[in-house]
């Protein structure tokens, strides 16, 4: 394995508007190489890799990439044929496959000239398979992508690179919807194409996997380049405080006594997207004071039963009872009156609505309340008041309370949803990823209002695909396979890990 | 009955063709464009557009084909300012559709009467004449159906061959396809999102715009006012019948044709009874009624109305 | 290279100049059509400013021909407002019409005071229904009610064709399809002696100040501009989406309805098919020059009633066809579309790849 060069990053420097995303970053990476950039949500780390991909155009700084023959040449920058052309192949974080289309024809896609009139399929087929024996990676080729799971998409994605004769290939958080054991082997396959002359680099938030499957590991913290350690230098010590600049102590979960019930799901079952995600006479039941933690891959009816609970759909069979009280209608207002919380896995498309204001937002879920409204016309003074009150008290910042809530950031919507969801005093919080996206600080924000809500008395049912998250803040955990709950035996990563691949003892 | 009369009688399919061409013109043009994620609402005045500059065309001395290409012309140029307003601007395509109907009809209307002042009759052009094959035009039933009909029936044929060639068989109509469903797909791959829709929507509008030549040049021989007459509606309606495939484009233009052609002759039958603005009314009615069955179960392209920015993720 | 970002905010300045201008920039554009006619184009401005403002009779004139356009533009806002695209206001329009004139030509008798509420309610409910058919198809089957309030629209008029044709028809009308004539006690009085401007104006203007204050400070109008804006979050909220788009749907028609109401128990007197040269449609382009805020609407539609009436004697005065005022609306449309885009982003172009980076300077 030569140690050359691939991969030259020179001080890339991207803004947008007022936002600083990336400042001056400078990243090199030798043939064969796995690379990790590490960092938390926010810290720069995709947009640095899309203006490597040519999603972004950089506002200064240059790439060198190492050509056929090796000698490093500058790229074209802004231009995604440009990366492929070199040999760049990227698998996104939120997949680019169109469902319309089998596989075999998303990894074709682009490949061939738009102006021949037939395709040559025969001699892909031959270099697909290839490659899969090559790499031990498979995917059914001709089922069309709308259908498969989602580590079978991800295996096409990386197909998709590796047939376009990828030389650096990069990864954007692609353990974010794997097992453990999935991850396990996905890394696996990237360590036998790196031993093949492939080079890695891979976007993770996750210590752990960091110091399991890289050879080197480059920090980014608010848009800036921190630090850089080989792998066999490093320990979680060193990396986090590098990630986020300080000791964080971890969460502390006091233990404390159950109360009553406040959520019952007896034999229920709902039609899902499919089978694997169809829900079929699950029991599950929370009390006050408790945080149930459902883990699982996304995909396995997390969705479908959060949309029970959100009152958006109607079971099929069986009962979900609220303190006690069996749920007839499910509609969103009805499961709010029957004292739900709800915190969306979506919080853009579902959480608020963005052009209308913060206060707006705030009152959303409470339009019949005689505090904001008499006969059907608005206060706007209480309006006001309301929205100012619950804006010192969750923290929620940004350029005001009458700005449309799409100016906040993640972390600032998240409190509004929160404060919208805990001003109410729910019996039952229903919260769905959370803190999918937000950085550190507004994660364990996030977590520490949860076990608040868990100690004044409510019942929380906390959907995560971050095990880490789950392990700290619930006093339960479930796992969700296949449309069915399965009790966690004990609080242990690996015995999870594999109930969630859907091994069963 | 007579209805089995009416059926199975070679001058009513022959109609029913002949009713369906501007609607098989019409449904490709719109499943061109909604395929690949952008709905055009201009169609009803790109038909007005078509129709009268085509008819224009020939009536100032060119060729029958020369005119269809020009037809086609003006349709490419409407579907471009659409193109332009909804794909690189991501404005509101029902409104920028609409506003391309208002724009194309009402340039076409005062073109027209501004070069052809007001007179009792309409001019007249010399139409597209039904082509007449020796051998062929003898084949029992399918002889005097198809070969009554004029160039343009068989040029609406033969696109919707072409369209199926295209988006099953070839790179470009993948792209197509992907880029409606999933335009970061197509980014990712090194393809121009803008470039795909935009071509899709002008070819999509070219498409549209012949529908409307041919009612100016082959079914009638003139421009008049309101002469569309709600055929582009009745094409979308159709398109989301039809699945956005054009085998099944096909098929649905001519089952409305048949329909229509069979309440034309109904109403020669009982008009005495029924008022004739039932069967005015009853194409609209169907459309809506076909619409309503397969509007639960339609799979809408998944991008369509959605507007993609590039640098956005 | 060119970047496109959107704006923190649209400044007020912009949400105002952008119609303004455009307004202005489709007239402006209506020299090349008139140079294709080879008018004269000074003399063609002339005679349209004179066609609007140059007597009591054209000013007024410019009213009338606005009232029914601020009843379809107010229809349409609200609609819009909450993402309902009804484009069915022309049909809806004809059915009020059409009530008015099945209340309002004799078999009811009374005081105007009496009379006049009931065939505007009469007008309203015909419209609203004319829009609950394809509001409740799409909220059951998901059917496209862009789709289905078009082809209503063929379908509508067909019908009062028929209508007038057969029971509606007037029996001393001579043969023409028209309808008897509307009792002097149902007429919306004249608001100028010896003018055509009718009180439907004040209808008309009492109803945009009306859907004013519904829309921004009634709760109704939060979950209406809720639905509008994000139909999906609006319903994870717990509001009544469909119930919300059925409401919108029954008012915009209603407005729709009255706008025909006006028409034939304000101006002419008796329904025929031509009794709208497109008010329904043209209320669409109203509501976007408007930037769909109801007391918007008021201001849009007397500057494309202006177009119609001063493209109307423009036309007559120097013979060029009348179909130009369609065309500078449609043009408005168009620029209007275009304004808003530049309103809401701010367009950067950047030397391509400085070393040095350009400090944007974004949010306004």
């Amino acid at each position: 394995m030569n140690n050359d060069t691939v991969l030259s990053l020179n001080q890339l420097s991207k803004q947008f508007g007022t936002v600083i995303a990336n400042e001056s970053v400078s990243i090199d990476l030798k043939r064969g190489e796995i690379l990790s950039l590490l960092g938390e949500n926010g810290a720069g780390k995709t947009t640095l890799m899309n203006m490597l991909f040519g999603h972004y155009m950089p506002d200064s700084g240059s790439i060198d990439v190492a050509d056929a023959s090796g000698q490093l040449t500058p790229l074209t920058l802004g231009h995604p044929q440009a990366a492929l052309n070199i040999g760049i192949g990227m698998v996104h974080q939120h997949f680019t496959l169109a469902e319309n289309l089998s596989a075999i024809d998303n990894i074709l896609l682009g490949s061939e000239s738009l102006f021949a009139w037939r395709r040559s399929m025969h001699q892909a087929r031959e270099k697909i398979n290839n490659i899969m024996q090559r790499t031990g990676l498979s995917a059914p080729l001709d089922t069309i992508v709308g259908q498969l799971s989602v580590g079978e998409r991800q295996r096409v994605e990386i197909l998709k690179a590796l047939y376009r004769d990828a030389r650096i290939l990069v990864l954007d958080e692609p353990t974010a919807v794997l097992t453990p054991q999935e991850a396990d082997t996905l890394f696996a396959n990237i360590e036998i194409m790196a031993k093949d002359g492939l080079s890695v680099i891979f976007i993770s938030h996750k210590l752990r996997e960091v110091l399991a499957f890289s050879h080197r590991i480059a920090v980014l913290r608010h848009g800036k380049k921190v630090g850089e350690i080989a792998t066999k230098d490093a320990d979680e010590k060193i990396i986090s405080r590098l990630m986020v600049g300080a000791d964080t102590p971890p969460t502390a979960r006091e233990t404390m006594d159950t109360g009553a019930t406040v959520l019952q799901l007896i034999d229920l079952s709902v039609i899902g997207h499919s089978a694997r995600t169809s829900l079929e006479h699950i029991n599950l039941s929370v009390c006050a004071n408790e945080i149930v933690g459902i883990a699982g891959v996304s995909g396995n009816g997390q969705s479908t039963l959060a949309k029970v609970l959100s009152g958006l759909i109607t079971p099929t069979a069986g009962q979900v009872k609220i303190d006690g009280e069996k749920v007839s209608l499910f509609t969103p207002a009805n499961i709010l009156k029957a004292g739900v919380g709800r915190i969306p896995e979506d919080r853009h498309q579902d959480g608020v609505i963005g052009a209308m204001s913060v206060a707006e937002n705030l009152a959303i879920e409470n339009l019949d309340n005689n505090k904001i409204q008499t006969n059907g016309f608005l206060r706007h003074q209480q309006l006001k008041q309301n929205a100012q009150h619950l804006s010192q008290k969750y923290d929620i910042r940004g350029p005001g309370i009458e700005a449309p809530a799409r100016l906040l950031s993640g972390g600032n919507i998240q409190k509004l949803i929160l404060a919208r969801v805990f001003e109410a005093s729910p019996r039952l919080i229903l919260a769905n990823q959370p803190t999918r996206g937000l950085d550190m600080g507004a994660a364990s924000e996030v977590g520490k209002r949860l076990l608040q809500a868990r100690k004044r008395g409510a019942g929380v049912l906390l959907i995560s695909e971050d095990l880490d998250e789950l392990l700290a803040l619930a006093d339960r955990i479930v796992i969700m396979h296949d449309g069915d709950l399965h009790m966690a035996p004990s609080h242990d990563r690996g015995q999870i890990g594999l109930i969630m691949a859907g091994q069963t003892s | 009955m007579e209805i089995l009369d009416i059926l199975l009688s070679e001058n009513f399919w022959a109609a029913a063709l002949r009713i369906a061409t501007p609607l098989i013109f019409g449904v490709l043009g719109a499943l061109i464009c909604e395929k690949s994620g952008v709905l055009n609402l201009g169609i009803e005045g790109i038909f007005a557009a078509g129709a009268m500059a085509g008819w224009m065309a020939v009536w100032l001395g060119a060729d029958l084909w020369s005119g269809l290409f020009f037809a086609a012309l003006t349709g490419a140029f409407f579907g471009l300012i659409h193109a332009i307003l909804t794909v690189p601007l991501g404005l509101s395509q029902h409104v920028s559709g609409l506003g391309i109907t208002m724009f194309a009809t009402s340039v076409s209307y005062f073109t027209y009467r501004t070069a052809l002042p007001e007179v009792s009759s309409p001019p007249r052009i010399e139409p597209f004449q039904p082509l007449d094959i020796p051998l062929l035009s003898d084949i029992p039933f399918l002889g005097p159906v198809l070969f009554q009909q004029t160039a343009m029936t068989w040029l609406a044929l033969f696109l919707v061959a072409l369209v199926w060639w295209v988006y099953n068989r070839t790179p470009l109509g993948q792209a197509l396809r992907a880029v409606g469903d999933n335009p970061d797909s197509v980014d990712a791959q090194g393809l121009s999102v803008y470039g795909l829709r935009m071509g899709a929507i002008v070819a999509g509008s070219a498409c549209m715009a012949l529908g409307g030549a041919f009612l100016t040049m082959s079914a009638f021989d003139a421009f008049f006012f309101g002469m569309v007459n709600g055929r582009g509606w009745i094409c979308i309606a159709l398109v989301i019948f039809a699945s956005w495939r054009p085998g099944k484009a096909l098929l649905g233009a001519l089952l409305f044709g048949a329909f229509d052609a069979f309440q034309v002759r109904l109403q020669t039958e009982v008009g005495a009874f029924v008022p004739s603005q039932v069967f005015l009314m009853a194409p609209y009615i169907l459309s809506i009624i076909a619409l309503v069955i397969v509007a639960r179960r339609a799979e809408y392209p998944r991008a369509l109305l959605t507007p993609w920015f590039k640098g956005q993720r | 290279m060119i970047r496109i970002e959107p704006r923190e905010s649209p400044s007020r300045r912009l949400t105002i100049g952008v119609p303004v201008a455009s307004a202005l920039m489709a007239l402006l554009l209506a020299a090349i059509p008139l140079s294709f006619a080879g008018a004269n184009i000074g003399e063609a401005y002339q005679q349209m400013a004179k066609g609007i403002f140059g007597s009591l009779f054209a000013f007024t004139e410019m009213l009338t021909r606005a009232t029914p356009l601020i009843f379809t533009g107010l229809a349409a806002t609200l609609a819009f407002r909450a993402k309902l695209w009804n484009i069915g206001a022309e049909g809806q329009l004809y059915l009020g019409a059409m009530a008015a004139v099945a209340v309002g030509t004799g078999w009811l008798d009374g005081p105007p005071i009496l009379l006049i509420p009931v065939i505007l309610i009469a007008g309203a409910s015909a419209g609203a229904l004319g829009m609950a058919g394809p509001a409740y198809l799409k909220t059951r089957f998901g059917a496209d009610e862009v789709v289905t309030t078009l082809l209503l629209n063929f379908i509508i008029l067909i019908f009062i064709q028929m209508m007038l044709e057969g029971p509606l028809k007037d029996p001393m009308g001579m043969g023409w399809p028209q309808s008897s004539p509307v009792v002097d006690n149902a007429l919306l009085p004249q608001i100028v002696p010896r003018m055509r401007l009718h009180y439907g104006l004040v209808i008309a203007l009492v109803a945009a100040v009306i859907a004013h204050i519904m829309l921004s400070k009634s709760v109704w109008g939060l979950k209406l501009r809720a639905v509008g804006e994000n139909a999906s979050a609006a319903l994870h909220a717990g509001i009544g989406v469909k119930r919300t788009l059925m409401s919108a749907a029954l008012i915009s028609g209603a407005l729709a309805g009255l706008a025909g109401v006006s028409e034939v128990a304000g101006l002419r007197g008796y329904l025929t098919t031509d009794l709208s040269p497109g008010y329904g449609y043209t209320g669409i382009v109203v509501a976007m020059l408007a930037g769909l805020s109801p007391l918007g609407v008021v201001i849009a539609a007397l500057f494309i009633a202006s177009v119609f009436v001063g493209a109307d004697s423009m036309s007559r005065a120097i013979g060029v066809s009348s179909y130009l005022a369609d065309l500078v609306v449609s043009m408005a449309l168009i620029c209007v579309l275009i304004g808003g885009f530049i309103a809401r982003f701010t367009i950067k172009i950047n030397p391509v790849n400085k070393q040095q980076s350009t400090p944007d300077t974004g949010a306004r």
